[in-house]
Order: C-alpha cells, then structure tokens, then sequence
C-alpha cells in the first residue's frame, strides 16, 4: 500500500496546528514525526487515522493496484498506537488483549502469540492497576501483533520503555518495514536506524 | 457478532469490578429503602402508600450513579477513538453499552427489590410487578443514560449535565413504573401502565443506540 499526504493542515477550533504538510511513503518506508510538544505530531496521526478532519490538502491511502482505498478497508489498513494506552486498572492484561483482538476483528487465538512476542506472558494475570508504566505502554504496543496490518501508526512509541523493550520493538518494528508494512511514529527520541523525518512546528 | 459480545463482557466486567459500578448502584438503592422507614416511622400504612413510588424513584437515581463510567473512560483513554476504528457500527457498540450498564444497574435492583419489599410493607401481592416493571424500564432507563453519556462524553466532569439532560426523559418511566405497581397493590388491573412502560421501553432502546452513536461521532470533529 502507499500513502500520499499533499499540502494537508489542520485546525483544532480557530488555531491552525499545521500546514502545507508534504509525505509520500510506500513499502518498507517509515516516517519519524519530530517537533516540539504541542507542534501536532498527534493531531496529524489522528487525521491520518480519520479521527480528525482535515482542512485543506488531500491525504489519500492506495491499496498494491494504486487504488483508494474505500472507507472499510481503510479503518482495517492501520493500526493506531496512542501514547494515551489502553490499560485498565480493573482488567487483566489477557483479558484487555482478548477485548482488543475483538474490537480488531481477530481470533480469540491471537493473544497468545502478541503475550510472547512482547514478553508478557509472565504478567497475563495481572490486572492493570498493577503495571508499571513501561509494562503498560507495552501492553498498548502489543496490539501491533493482533493483526497484521500495513500502516502502523505509533504515537510516542518509546516513551516508558526499559532498554530491552526497545530493542524488542525496534526489532518487531524493522520486521515490519520488511514484510512491506509502513510505519509513521511521533518520537522524541531516535527510532528505527535512519528513516525519513518531518519537522512539524516552527520554523527558525 | 463476538466484537459486540466481546464489548458486552468487557463492560460487565469493569462495572462489577470499578468501585463506582454494580456495588455502589445497588447499596444506593438498598440504601433508601432501608432508611425510609427509619426516617417515615413505623406506620405501615404510611409505608404501603410510599412503597411503589419510592422503589421507583430509588431505582431512577441507582441507574443515574453509573452513567458516567458507560463513555467517560473509553473517551478518556483513547479507547472510544479504536471503538470508532473497529468494523463494529456505532449503534451496536451503544447497544451493547446499554445493555452491559443495564446488567450492573437495572438487573440487580430488579433482583434486589423483592428482597427489599418488606422494609415498606409492600403487599406481597405487588411484587412480581415490582421486579417485572423494574426489570422492563431500568432498560429504557440504561438506554437514555447511556445516550445522554455519549453527548456528555466530550465534557470534563460531566455527571450533572448528565442528570439534567436524563431526569426529564426519565419521568415517563417513573410515573408508569409506579402506577404498575400501585395498581397492584390496590388489585386493580396493572396492565395498561406496564404496556406503556414496555413501550417507552422499546422507544428509547430504539432511539437510544442511535442517538448515542450521533452523538459519538459529533464528539471529534
């Protein structure tokens, strides 16, 4: 699949967050979002998630024959990984990766491989309330491995994490980029060797 | 069909385990039926011509406690934005709310009730249709809150906003309800107030999904 953003902006109320943003990614390709906090690396994952309108500019999604994707298919292209989490203090880790494969439309069976491929399977029966903050946010990062899908759209996705575990999603992320897939990250710190990067923000 | 029955679950399961879930609706509503004989005094009849409009008004403020906790935390944690991503449609994922706050809420209370009769001296009589109007317009009552939630989702500490907006919708409910269970206790005919109450029922878990799913997707852009 490929994804073109052309001179796209956005507004949230009367404050313009961006403009005149510029992108083209296919296969294998990721893009790293830089910024200071509050540039809208966030708002424009949203608008890329179709969670947010845009104002001006076009962002097309185009499936392997160069075809726009149609509404469906686009809502299953990506995954959308917010630094906000998905951790409940109340649920278990299963089962907030089992509630998760649901909302994705995948098998029950999947959990069990997304528990060892972020090393969580020690921590399945542990609720929520019990998690650190990098468990937690490896908890949001194991969606990715609920279902293969191409775009992977990550929002801070570092943040928190001890040194193993980011070698464990540095590693899942460049598998990734090899099967094909796209990944467009806002990151403060550096992230998969030496991708491409966008400065959103002001200009000096 | 497994999304919606995984959502149902997963909802159930934070509402019987979150301290202002299941637990908290369930004392309130015990809670003033206990304490009005206490505050009434002893006069048993007093008691008996209460009965049915204070179980009814106890169940439309247990239902109102849980409201906040049907939206507020999908929206606040990002959960509600992959909700909007998933293949499942807006309207059954508001269902599905409804019907998992209805289970934390209105199902127990409808349980609960018949234990309670006693403490007002509600003829034996007029408990099966105590539990059965409950057990109909808790229902209604979970799918106008639950869409009233969904509009009140956007703002911070929403929980009045939600009452004002609800209450109005809710008295309908409240008058059917406690005209059910009258009719009952006087052996008159019940049916008439519980055929509308059904109604009222099935309109609001008609409407509510679909306003409730509106209002989530006004709630971004």
């Amino acid at each position: 699949m490929r994804i073109i953003a052309e001179n796209v902006a956005a507004y949230r109320g009367e404050r313009m967050i961006f403009r005149h943003v510029n992108f083209e990614l296919g296969p294998g390709q990721a893009l790293i979002l830089h910024g200071p906090n509050g540039s809208g690396k966030t708002t424009l994952l949203r608008v890329i998630a179709g969670l947010l309108g845009l104002m001006a500019g076009r962002l097309r999604m185009l499936d392997a024959n160069d075809q726009l994707l149609t509404d469906e298919a686009h809502d299953r292209a990506f995954h959308f990984v917010s630094h906000l989490g998905i951790v409940r203090s109340q649920m278990r880790v299963r089962e907030t990766l089992e509630f998760h494969a649901a909302i994705l439309g995948a098998p029950k069976t999947v959990v069990a491989n997304a528990l060892d491929e972020w090393a969580l399977r020690p921590l399945a029966d542990h609720s929520g309330g019990m998690l650190s903050a990098g468990q937690r946010h490896r908890l949001a990062l194991a969606r990715l491995s609920l279902q293969k899908r191409g775009l992977w759209l990550l929002d801070e996705p570092l943040v928190a994490l001890d040194v193993a575990s980011k070698t464990r999603l540095n590693d899942v992320a460049e598998k990734h980029l090899e099967e094909g897939g796209i990944i467009i990250a806002a990151s403060h710190e550096p992230f998969l060797g030496d991708p491409r990067t966008l400065y959103l923000g002001p200009r000096s | 069909m497994r999304t919606f029955r995984a959502l149902l679950w997963h909802d159930v399961l934070m509402g019987i385990r979150s301290s202002g879930g299941a637990a908290l609706s369930a004392a309130f509503f015990a809670l003033i039926v206990i304490l009005t004989p206490l505050g009434l005094g002893p006069d048993t009849t007093a008691l008996k011509t209460v009965a049915p409009g204070l179980f009814w008004i106890a169940a439309l403020l247990a239902t109102l406690l849980g409201l906040e906790r049907v939206i507020q935390p999908d929206a606040e944690d990002g959960t509600l934005d992959l909700l909007r991503l998933s293949p499942l449609p807006l309207e059954l994922v508001a269902l599905a709310k409804i019907f998992a706050h209805w289970i934390t809420s209105g199902l127990i209370i409808s349980l609960l009730a018949p234990i309670l009769a006693p403490m007002l001296s509600l003829s034996v009589s007029a408990i099966p249709t105590l539990a059965l109007s409950l057990l109909i317009g808790t229902l209604g009552l979970s799918s106008i809150g639950t869409a009233a939630a969904a509009l009140g989702a956007s703002v911070q500490r929403g929980g009045i906003v939600l009452a004002i907006l609800v209450l109005p919708l809710n008295i309908p409910f409240l008058i059917f309800g406690a005209s059910a269970v009258s009719g009952a206790q006087a052996g008159t005919a019940t049916s008439q107030p519980l055929m509308f109450l059904t109604a009222s029922s099935l309109l609001a878990l008609v409407v509510g999904p679909i306003a409730a799913a509106a209002a989530l997707r006004l709630n971004e852009d």
